[in-house]
C-alpha cells in the first residue's frame, strides 16, 4: 500500500531531477545560516556551483559537533517566530542538540511517517499505541502526528507502567504498537508472566536502537505481530527517515526528501553501492533547519538493486556506529556527556567507567566514579548524598536512569592515549 | 573546654564493597602496630565506611592515607555501661531523656565494662546531657 504512490515510486530520472531541484533550494536556504555561509565560502563553493547531484561532493560535511557549537538556534534558517516546535536530542557534551520545525516541516514529517505506516499495511482502521517517550524525544510526537495523519485511533500511552500498557492493549483492542525492541521484549515477557493475551495485535513498529533478526523472530512469536524496523534521527526530523517495507529486507529511505551518500568514516571518501560505511544525509525538504551532508554516525550500505515494492534502492539495517555513541533503552548517550556531567560535580573525580548490561531485556547502565578525596567527611550519609547527586545530574542531562557506584580514589584505570571507558556487555540483541 | 577530654577521634575509611578491602586496612594498621579497640562497618549501595577506634589515630590516618585510602576523623563519644542485663537500657534511657539523637552507634564488651560508642549531631550537648543524667563517659586518653 502507498500513502503517496506517485512520489514514492518516481522513475529514476524524475527522482534525480526532483532531488537536484531540492538540493539547489537547500543550498540557497542555508545561506541564512552563518555556519554554512562560512563553510561554503571557505570551501570555495557558490550556490551556482551545484549543477548536478554529484556536485554535492564539493561541500564539506556537517558533524554533530558543529550543531553543538551552534547551540541553541545557530542552525535555524528561518526567524524563530516561524519555528513552531523544538525538540532536542543528545549532544556530544552537556548541551543537547536542538532541532526546530516550521509548520511545513511538521506537515512533511507527519506525511513521511504516514508513508511508512501505510507501507507496512496500517490504515485508519488501526488502533495504535505509541509506547515511547513523548516530550523532547522526537519518537513520541513524531509517530503520534503521523498516525493521526493516517487516521488511526492513537493512544499516546508513552513509556512505563507495563501492566497498564498491557491492559490498554487488551481493553482498547490495539492492533499496532510502536516502541523500542527491548521494551517490546519486556512487554511480551510481562504479558507471558501474567497470562495476558494480546491477540488483537498485528503490527509492531520497533526502532531507536539496533536489533537483530533473531530478536525479530522472538518478538513476532511472543507478541503475534509482524515486526518492522524504523530508522530516524532528530537532526533529520526524527523517526520516519527510513523504514522497512513488507519485504523486510533493508530500509526504504525516502529519496525525494533525503539525499543519501555512504562514506568511509575514516577518509570521508564516497563509497559505492554494496559497500559498507557511514550514512551521510542531506535533507532536501527541511525549512527550519536545513543541513548539508550530515554525518549520521550510523553504519549501513546502499543496496545495489531496487526493491521489488517499487520504492527504489534501500539501505541496510543499521549495524553499528562510526563513533562511540551508545544507545541505552532507545536513548542516545555519548561518553563525553558523562564526562561533562562529572566535571561539574566537585565531590567526584573525572575518571569513570561505564558498564552496559541487559537485565530482563532492558539496558542498564552502571557508572563507576571515584569519590574526591577532599570531599570525604567520614559519614556514610554524605557519601549516599553524593551518589544521589551524581545519579540526578546524569538523569537531568542524559534523561536516563543510571546506577552510580562510588569507588575509591585512584582505583579506576588511567588511560594513556585512547581511553576505553565503556564496557558494553549486552552482546547482540 | 574541659568536655573535650571526652571527645574521641574515630577514623572513618571509605571502602568499596568488595573482597579484600577490610584485610588491606587491617594489615596496614598491623604494620604500624596500631591496636583496634572497636570497629564497625556501615554499608550502603556498593560502598561502605569502616569506622574504628584505634590507639594511634593520627598514625592510622597517615598510614592509610599513604596507601591511597580515603580517611577522615570523626568525633565520637564513649559511654560506659554495666556489663549485665539492663546495662544498655540504663544508658539508652539517659540518652533518650537527654534528647540526644544518635546518628550511629556500636558497642563492645571489654574486661571491666561494656562500652557504647556514639556518633551524635551535637557532641558538646550530648556530653553535658549524659553527665547530667548520671552516665559515665570515658575519656579519650583511655583509648588514645
Amino acid at each position: 500500500m502507498f500513502w503517496d504512490e506517485k512520489t514514492e515510486t518516481l522513475p529514476k530520472r524524475d527522482l534525480e531531477e526532483l532531488q537536484l531541484k531540492r538540493l539547489k533550494k537547500t543550498v540557497a536556504s542555508v545561506q541564512n545560516v552563518e555556519f554554512y555561509r562560512r563553510l561554503l565560502r571557505e570551501a570555495g563553493v557558490r550556490p551556482e556551483d551545484i549543477r548536478t547531484l554529484a556536485d554535492i561532493e564539493k561541500i564539506p560535511f556537517t558533524r554533530k559537533q558543529d550543531l553543538r557549537d551552534g547551540y541553541p538556534f545557530g542552525f535555524f534558517a528561518v526567524p524563530i517566530h516561524e519555528v513552531v516546535r523544538i525538540h532536542t536530542t543528545s549532544g556530544t557534551t552537556g548541551k543537547p542538540t536542538v532541532v526546530g520545525y516550521t509548520r511545513n516541516d511538521l506537515e512533511t514529517w507527519a506525511h513521511l511517517i504516514a508513508r511508512n505506516m501505510t507501507m507496512v499495511g496500517l490504515t485508519d482502521r488501526d488502533i495504535f499505541q505509541n509506547m515511547v517517550n513523548y516530550g523532547m524525544f522526537t519518537g513520541g510526537l513524531g509517530f503520534h502526528y503521523g498516525a493521526e495523519k493516517v487516521g488511526m485511533t492513537v493512544i499516546p500511552s508513552a513509556t512505563g507502567n507495563t501492566k497498564r500498557q498491557i491492559e490498554m492493549i487488551q481493553d482498547f483492542g490495539v492492533t499496532a504498537i510502536h516502541c523500542t525492541p527491548s521494551y517490546a521484549m519486556h512487554l511480551a515477557e510481562v504479558a507471558e508472566e501474567t497470562g495476558a493475551h494480546l491477540e488483537s495485535l498485528t503490527t509492531g513498529l520497533f526502532g531507536a536502537e539496533p536489533w537483530s533478526d533473531a530478536m525479530r523472530a522472538e518478538l513476532e512469536k511472543k507478541l503475534g505481530v509482524t515486526a518492522f524496523d524504523s530508522y530516524g534521527l532528530s537532526e533529520l526530523f526524527g523517526p520516519g527517515v527510513a523504514f522497512e517495507c513488507p519485504e523486510r529486507d533493508g530500509l526504504h529511505i525516502w529519496h525525494d526528501c533525503y539525499l543519501v551518500e555512504i562514506i568511509d568514516p575514516a577518509t570521508g571518501e564516497t563509497l559505492g553501492d554494496g559497500e559498507r560505511g557511514e550514512l551521510v544525509v542531506t535533507p532536501l525538504v527541511k525549512e527550519a533547519m536545513p543541513l548539508l551532508r550530515y554525518r549520521t554516525g550510523d553504519i549501513t550500505m546502499r543496496f545495489e538493486d531496487d526493491c521489488l515494492c517499487g520504492r527504489a534502492k534501500k539501505i541496510a539495517r543499521i549495524t553499528g556506529r562510526s563513533d562511540d555513541m551508545l544507545v541505552i533503552r532507545g536513548i542516545n548517550v555519548f561518553p563525553s556527556q558523562i564526562e561533562h556531567v562529572l566535571l561539574r560535580i566537585p565531590e567526584v573525580g573525572n575518571h569513570f567507567m561505564v558498564y552496559v548490561d541487559r537485565v530482563n531485556h532492558l539496558d542498564e547502565m552502571t557508572i563507576d566514579v571515584e569519590i574526591n578525596r577532599d570531599y570525604f567527611s567520614g559519614e556514610l550519609q554524605d557519601l549516599a548524598r553524593i551518589q544521589k547527586k551524581v545519579v540526578k545530574e546524569l538523569r537531568d542531562t542524559l534523561e536516563l536512569r543510571t546506577t552510580v557506584k562510588l569507588v575509591e580514589p585512584g582505583s579506576l584505570p588511567r588511560f594513556e592515549g585512547k581511553a576505553k571507558r565503556v564496557i558494553d556487555r549486552r552482546g547482540e540483541m | 573546654m574541659k568536655e573535650n577530654k571526652f571527645v574521641i577521634k574515630q577514623i572513618s575509611v571509605f571502602s568499596e564493597n568488595k573482597p579484600g578491602r577490610l584485610a588491606a586496612i587491617a594489615r596496614a594498621l598491623q604494620e604500624e602496630k596500631i591496636n583496634i579497640m572497636a570497629f564497625s562497618i556501615a554499608e550502603a549501595d556498593g560502598f561502605g565506611v569502616v569506622r574504628a577506634l584505634v590507639d594511634k589515630p593520627k598514625k592510622a590516618h597517615e598510614k592509610l592515607g599513604e596507601l591511597g585510602f580515603n580517611v577522615a576523623f570523626t568525633d565520637v563519644i564513649a559511654v560506659q555501661m554495666k556489663d549485665e542485663p539492663g546495662g544498655l537500657y540504663e544508658t539508652a534511657r539517659i540518652l533518650g531523656e537527654g534528647h540526644i539523637n544518635i546518628e550511629y552507634a556500636y558497642a563492645y564488651s571489654g574486661k571491666e565494662a561494656a562500652v557504647l560508642i556514639l556518633r551524635v549531631d551535637n557532641v558538646e550537648a550530648a556530653i553535658a546531657a549524659i553527665q547530667k543524667g548520671g552516665g559515665t563517659l570515658i575519656e579519650s586518653s583511655l583509648f588514645q
